[in-house]
C-alpha cells in the first residue's frame, strides 16, 4: 500500500488487445478526467504492450494529461503476472491516489492481483464513481475528498457506496458501458512517458500457447436501438416477433435472463447484471417484468418503452412509455406504425408545424 | 502422478431468488429470510478438482470460511467425493473484505500444506466480486488462471488449461502449484453419491455439536452437556467424521490482516434500489396509441 497522498494523480489502466483500445478504456478516460478535475490533479493512463505507442494519442484526445507507456515484447499479449508487475512497479514509483480498471475479463483478472500485492482496497464492478467526504462514525474523523465507489450488491438488490480512506491507492473496477464516453479533442496535448519494468522468472512463468478470438456476433453495446424480450414472450417461436420489431428499427435483439433460461434465445443476447450492460437511445422491453438484475443492465437507456400485460410489473417504474397489453397485438401495431411512418400516416392533428417525419435509419 | 487439489467453497444467501419477504421495511435485505446455498460456481470448482482426482489419482480437500452452519457446504463436498473438509471459523474474521478473506484462506491453505492446485469458483453470488481467487493466488505466491473452461493437459508438474477470455479462448501453460477459478460452463457438477451421503451425513465440526447436544438434552446440566460433546467428538473422530475446525490462532493468522482491521474497504452507505419515474406516459394498446408514441419518438429524434 501507499500512504494517503492528496497530490497523487488519478490513473486508469488503458486496456488494449491486438493494438486496439477496449471501449471501456475510453469510458474510464472521461470518468477519470472528471474525478481528476474535481481533485485538481493530473489524470494519467497506464498503457502497456508492444508497438502500441500510437494509442497514447487517442487517450490524450479523450482527456489524459499523461500516458505512462511501457513498451516491452513480453507485454504483447495480456498475461496476469507481467501486467501485475507493471502496475505494481508504476504505482510504487508514482503513488497515484486513484487507479481504475475496466470490469472486463482482463480487468477483473488483473486488478485483484495488483490490489493484493499492494495490500490496498479494491471495489469490483462499480457503476458510478464520485468524490466525497466521509466521517468515521466512531472517531468522528473527517476524511475529505475520497473516491466514492458505488456498486450494486447482493444480486443487484442494494446499492453500496464503498470507500477506502487509509490504505491507498483507492482502486476500483468499473462496469463496461455505464460511463459515458466523451467526445475526443484531437487538439489536446499531453505527455507520453516511457517506463521500463523489470520482470523476474516467476512473472514470466505462465506461457500463452494458443489464442482464439471469436468476433462478437451480437453487438448489444454498440446498438442505438435494442428490442428485448423476456419470459412473457412465451416461446422460442414467438420470439420471432422481437426479431421482427428489431428488424424494422435496425436495432439489436436483447433478452432477459428468464428468456435465456427458457431457451428462447442465446446467452450472448442477455442484458442485465449477469449479461451485458447497455445504454442505447431506445430500449423496448417486451414481456420483461423488470427484475432488479435486468434493470441494472438497461435503466440508463435514454428512452425506454415497456410492453407488459401486468400493470404492476416493475419495468414500468423505469419506463418512459408504458403499454399495458398483449405484446402479440402491440408489437404488430408498432411494426405497422413504423412502416407507415411517413407524414401521411400521421394523423393531421398530431402533425406539428413545419416538421416532416424523417426516415428511420 | 497423483495430485492434491484444494477447493475453496462458500455458503451464500440465495440472492437469485429474492422475494418480497426478503426485503425489510427499510428496503434493506433480510439475509436471515434467504435460504443458504452452495455458491453455484464453487460446485463447478469442486467438479473440476474431482475430475482430476478421478483421472490422475490423488485427493481433494474442501475448505470454507464462515459460521458453523457453513459446514453444510462442506458435507455437500464430502457427498460428492472430497476426502477431507476444513472449516475456518472465528468471530474475529467477521466483516473481512476480499483482501482479508484471501489472507485468512491463504494461511489456512498453508496449514493444509503440500498442494498442487487450488480451485475456486469464479465469483460468489452475494458479492459478485471475483476478487478472492486472484488475491488468494497472490497471497500464496503462485500463478493464477481465471475463467477455467477445460483441462487440456496435465503431466508431471506442468498443466495446460483452456480459459474463456470473454471474446474467445486461450490455452495457457503453467507450472504447479497453480490457482484456478472456474466458470459455470466448465463442467456439469455431479450429484451427491448415495453411499457417501449415508456415510457423511453425520460428519460434524466441533462448533456444530454444542448446539446439537443442547437441543438433544435440554434438561441436562452444563457439565453433562460438556461431557456429551467430548464423547461425541471422540466418536466422530474414530469414525473419521469430524470436520476439521480451525480458528485464526491455529492457522497463525496475523490479526492485523483479518476482519475489520485487515479490510481496507469500508461500506459507507447502503441504499435499496429506488425506481425513478420521470416523464412517464401511459400508452393505450391501440393502433392510435402506438402511432402517437412512434410519432413522438420520431419528433424527438430517438428514431431517425
Amino acid at each position: 500500500m501507499i500512504e494517503v497522498n492528496r497530490q497523487g494523480e488519478v490513473w486508469f489502466f488503458a486496456e488494449q488487445e491486438d493494438e486496439s483500445l477496449n471501449e471501456v478504456s475510453l469510458e474510464l478516460c472521461s470518468k477519470a478526467r472528471e474525478l481528476a478535475d474535481r481533485l485538481k490533479v493530473p489524470m494519467c493512463a497506464v498503457l502497456a504492450g508492444w508497438n502500441v505507442r500510437e494509442l497514447s494519442y487517442r487517450l490524450i484526445a479523450h482527456g489524459a494529461d499523461k500516458v505512462y507507456y511501457v513498451h516491452d515484447t513480453r507485454l504483447e499479449d495480456y498475461r496476469t503476472l507481467p501486467y501485475a508487475r507493471t502496475l505494481v512497479q508504476l504505482i510504487h514509483k508514482h503513488k497515484p491516489q486513484v487507479v481504475l480498471f475496466g470490469a472486463t475479463a482482463i480487468g477483473r483478472d488483473l486488478a485483484p492481483r495488483v490490489a493484493s500485492e499492494m495490500r490496498c482496497g479494491l471495489t469490483a464492478d462499480c457503476t458510478d464513481l464520485a468524490i466525497g467526504d466521509y466521517t468515521d462514525p466512531k472517531s468522528k474523523q473527517v476524511h475529505k475528498d475520497l473516491l466514492m465507489q458505488i456498486r450494486p450488491a447482493f444480486g443487484g438488490n442494494i446499492i453500496a457506496t464503498i470507500i477506502n480512506y487509509d490504505r491507498w491507492p483507492q482502486m476500483a473496477t468499473v462496469r463496461e458501458g455505464v460511463m459515458k464516453m466523451s467526445t475526443p479533442d484531437p487538439k489536446r496535448s499531453g505527455q507520453i512517458i516511457e517506463e521500463k519494468v523489470e520482470f523476474n522468472d516467476f512473472d514470466l512463468s505462465v506461457k500463452l500457447i494458443e489464442r482464439h478470438r471469436e468476433a462478437r456476433k451480437v453487438n448489444l453495446k454498440g446498438a442505438r436501438i435494442i428490442v428485448a424480450g423476456g419470459g412473457g414472450v412465451g416461446s422460442k417461436e414467438n420470439f420471432g416477433l422481437i426479431h421482427d420489431l428489431a428488424g424494422v428499427l435496425g436495432g439489436a435483439v436483447g433478452a432477459s435472463r428468464a428468456a435465456v433460461d427458457s431457451g428462447f434465445i442465446g446467452k450472448e443476447h442477455q442484458i442485465g447484471q449477469t449479461g451485458t450492460t447497455v445504454r442505447p437511445a431506445l430500449y423496448i422491453a417486451c414481456g420483461i417484468s423488470g427484475a432488479v438484475q435486468h434493470r441494472a443492465g438497461m435503466e440508463e437507456s435514454a428512452k425506454i418503452i415497456a410492453i407488459n400485460w401486468d400493470k404492476d410489473a416493475p419495468i414500468f417504474g423505469v419506463a418512459h412509455y408504458g403499454i399495458v397489453g398483449d405484446l402479440n397485438k402491440v408489437i404488430p401495431m408498432m411494426i405497422k406504425a413504423i412502416r407507415e411512418r411517413g407524414a401521411d400516416a400521421i394523423a393531421p392533428e398530431m402533425k406539428p408545424e413545419g416538421v416532416t417525419a424523417p426516415a428511420i435509419v | 502422478m497423483a495430485y492434491h487439489c484444494i477447493v475453496c467453497v462458500k455458503q451464500v444467501p440465495d440472492t437469485g431468488n429474492i422475494t418480497g419477504e426478503a426485503m425489510k421495511a427499510d428496503g434493506t435485505v433480510n439475509r436471515a429470510a434467504l435460504p443458504a446455498i452452495f455458491n453455484p460456481e464453487d460446485l463447478h470448482a469442486l467438479e473440476a478438482a474431482l475430475q482430476i482426482k478421478d483421472k490422475f489419482g490423488g485427493r481433494v480437500t474442501a475448505i470454507t470460511m464462515g459460521p458453523p452452519g457453513a459446514c453444510e457446504v462442506l458435507r455437500e463436498c464430502l457427498y460428492r467425493g472430497a476426502d477431507r473438509a476444513v472449516l475456518v471459523s472465528d468471530r474475529r474474521a467477521a466483516a473481512s473484505d476480499t483482501l482479508a478473506t484471501s489472507y485468512i484462506l491463504s494461511q489456512a491453505i498453508r496449514k493444509i500444506g503440500d498442494f498442487d492446485l487450488v480451485f475456486c469458483g469464479r465469483q460468489a453470488i452475494d458479492g459478485d466480486t471475483a476478487q478472492v481467487g486472484p488475491q488468494l493466488a497472490e497471497k500464496l505466491m503462485i500463478p493464477q488462471i481465471t475463467y477455467f473452461e477445460q483441462l487440456v493437459e496435465l503431466s508431471g508438474n506442468t498443466i495446460r488449461i483452456r480459459r474463456n477470455t470473454g471474446n474467445g479462448w486461450e490455452i495457457l501453460e503453467s507450472r504447479l502449484p497453480l490457482l484456478v477459478t472456474v466458470i459455470d460452463t466448465a463442467n456439469e457438477p455431479r450429484p451427491p453419491a448415495a453411499r457417501k451421503v449415508m456415510k457423511f451425513k453425520r460428519a460434524r465440526a466441533q462448533m456444530e455439536l454444542a448446539g446439537e447436544i443442547a437441543r438433544e438434552m435440554p434438561s441436562a446440566s452444563e457439565d453433562e452437556k460438556k461431557s456429551a460433546v467430548t464423547n461425541r467428538i471422540q466418536e466422530l473422530k474414530s469414525d473419521g467424521l469430524l470436520i476439521d475446525q480451525w480458528d485464526l490462532d491455529y492457522i497463525a493468522a496475523d490479526l492485523q490482516w483479518c476482519g475489520v482491521s485487515g479490510s481496507p474497504t469500508k461500506v459507507h452507505r447502503v441504499q435499496s434500489i429506488v425506481l425513478t419515474k420521470e416523464g412517464f406516459t401511459n400508452i393505450e394498446p391501440t393502433e392510435a396509441g402506438v402511432r402517437k408514441m412512434i410519432h413522438e419518438l420520431i419528433i424527438d429524434h430517438t428514431l431517425g
